[in-house]
């Protein structure tokens, strides 16, 4: 299917929770869907017959000023086609529905937004850090991050 | 040489120092702690591989610290590893010592502004020996340094002890 066939086929199934998308004239056609309906629109892609997205390829975390993202890039097995939903949600509750139990390779992507954002993903069994020390404070690829001065004493800036 | 010229009857006896006999020992057997970092690591393994054998040099890899007599740190020491590396080199029995491997080792490399993980310079924990400059230094380069290390061991002394 073509980016415009899926981007239909999820605008007529879920309406209003496709709130934006751009589809020609970008390297990977992507729509902006609603944070709270991202599990199940991930679970449609995931089974529809005609979308059949077995595989996700990368979830990413993105921090744009304000507000934080998450995107996820589908790709499918059976069809060999491609698309990309991005999620948005406010800084001061960044707070988006896991999609481990739709896709298993979400846990560690999860894990990993989690620890560099901060973002929190609502039902995830086991969202601990997964690269820095547990003992670390903050979520350094946050834009505002201050390199702490000192970590279990020892010097961090040059 | 005075007092002892003429005295052995037999030519198989050999007159040394006891520090040149020690520091001839400890040079010529190094056995180096092994565990790698990052892409130093892949330089430091060709190393030790048949095209330049550091096995000549009577460096041998263990895999425990309690064997060992050099720790090469070969290539960016996290924070999260730092506090491992300090631990190892503590496990290590004395005389001891360290080559730091690559820019990241010596002094945080390329992440020396926007690594906020990266430990600028393995010698805020531990003291270094030697530093190997290079990203990554070649295999030669290594044995350079290694060399630099075993001078360094050849001019010890039992009376001046070492800082560590």
């Amino acid at each position: 299917m073509t980016a415009q066939e899926i981007h239909d086929l999820l605008k007529e199934r879920f309406g209003d929770a496709v709130t934006a998308a751009k589809l020609e004239n970008v390297p990977d056609p992507f729509a902006v869907v609603a944070a709270d309906r991202v599990r199940d629109i991930a679970l449609f892609c995931r089974d529809d017959e005609r979308l059949r997205f077995d595989y996700l390829m990368c979830l990413s975390g993105v921090d744009y000023k304000g507000k934080f993202g998450v995107t996820y890039h589908l790709h499918s097995l059976t069809h060999r086609h491609k698309f990309v939903l991005k999620v948005e949600v406010p800084a001061d509750a960044p707070n988006v529905p896991s999609v481990e139990s739709v896709w298993r390779t979400a846990d560690w992507h999860e894990r990993e937004a989690f620890d560099l954002y901060g973002i929190v993903f609502t039902g995830h069994p086991d969202l601990r850090r997964i690269l820095l020390p547990y003992d670390w404070e903050g979520h350094p690829l946050r834009k505002d991050y201050q390199v702490p001065e000192f970590y279990n004493g020892m010097r961090v800036p040059y | 040489m005075g007092l002892l010229d003429q005295r052995f009857e037999s030519s198989n006896v050999v007159v040394t120092t006891m520090d040149k006999l020690l520091n001839w020992a400890r040079l010529s057997s190094l056995w180096q702690m092994q565990f790698g970092l990052a892409c130093c690591a892949i330089e430091m393994m060709a190393a030790s591989a048949s095209h330049f054998d550091m096995m000549r040099f009577g460096v041998i890899p263990r895999a425990t610290p309690r064997q060992c007599d050099v720790m090469i740190v070969s290539g960016t020491v996290t924070l999260k590893m730092a506090s491992r590396i300090k631990r190892l080199y503590d496990q290590m029995s004395e005389p001891r010592y360290v080559i730091s491997m690559g820019s990241c080792a010596n002094c945080g490399g390329p992440y020396w502004e926007h690594g906020y993980h990266v430990l600028k310079g393995v010698d805020r924990v531990i003291p270094v020996d030697v530093y190997v400059p290079g990203c990554p230094p070649r295999p030669e380069a290594l044995i350079e340094g290694l060399i630099k290390l075993q001078e360094k061991i050849r001019n010890e002394s039992l009376a001046q002890k070492k800082a560590v």
